[in-house]
């Protein structure tokens, strides 16, 4: 089975709880477990909120927009969902640091400078394109499956 | 995003309930950070995420700023409640080496 599907939202913060939401109902086509689907939902919302935030800013423009494609393959039970969200945005001049756990340009304060790695921890493939003043894009893959059988037997 | 707050026995205990994401954060903030403003003196303050039924790394930051504050005014924060989604993330954070988990 092969599936997509495409999403452009306005880089507004009430999308975000749309955004993850939409493609986790997406991915329950391949029948993930609730911790899978948890992490989906998690690893969406820390990318679309760097968008939001970072990317643009926390700019409103109706210029400013998230592309979201979702690719699902399933075989023989085992399922993988690639996710990317790609933004128009300002680009990160060095992701090396940017990937780094409690790096934040933002006031430290309130942000816990933890988005890419919990997005590494929460998918099962993780990276990153950004051009500076172009935008950046973020490719997941998460595998649907195996966690799914092991979550049923405990 | 709703909060409740009781205290007893010198607790403050803040009930969070819904989603807290950047969207939701600021108004948790702002309400959460007027009721440790009003409350009476406490020795310890529990922040409850039984009814919380999405988190991503905004509630990190809200937490160690709920932290801060509270700790400044002497006062002991817990958390209680975490679901199996937002434990994960609070693990991986490290945040129950400063937070407790009661």
């Amino acid at each position: 089975m092969k599936n997509y599907m495409k999403l452009e939202i306005a880089a507004i913060s009430e999308n975000e709880s749309f955004a993850r939401s939409a493609v986790a109902a997406f991915a329950l086509n391949l029948n993930p477990s609730l911790s899978e689907l948890s992490d989906i939902k998690t690893a969406v919302s820390e990318a679309v909120t760097n968008c939001i935030v970072h990317a643009y800013k926390g700019k409103r423009s109706p210029e400013n927009k998230i592309f979201i494609d979702c690719r699902a393959e399933a075989e023989q039970g085992e399922g993988v969902l690639h996710i990317d969200v790609t933004d128009f945005g300002c680009g990160i001049e060095n992701l090396d640091e940017a990937m780094q756990p409690f790096f934040t340009t933002l006031s430290p304060n309130e942000r816990a400078g933890m988005g890419f790695t919990i997005m590494q921890a929460f998918t099962n493939s993780f990276s990153a394109r950004s051009v500076k003043g172009e935008g950046t894009t973020i490719s997941m893959i998460k595998k649907i499956g195996a966690g799914g059988k092991e979550e049923l037997n405990a | 995003m709703k909060i409740l707050t009781t205290v007893q026995n010198g607790i403050l205990h803040i009930l969070l309930d819904g989603e807290i994401d950047e969207y939701s954060a600021a108004t948790a903030r702002h309400q959460t950070d007027r009721k440790i403003d009003e409350c009476p003196p406490c020795d310890k303050a529990y922040i409850d995420l039984a009814n919380v039924t999405f988190m991503d790394s905004t509630g990190i930051g809200f937490l160690i700023g709920r932290y801060k504050k509270l700790q400044r005014l002497g006062i002991k924060l817990y958390v209680v409640n975490p679901n199996p989604a937002a434990d994960k993330i609070l693990s991986l954070a490290g945040i129950y080496t400063l937070i407790p988990k009661a």
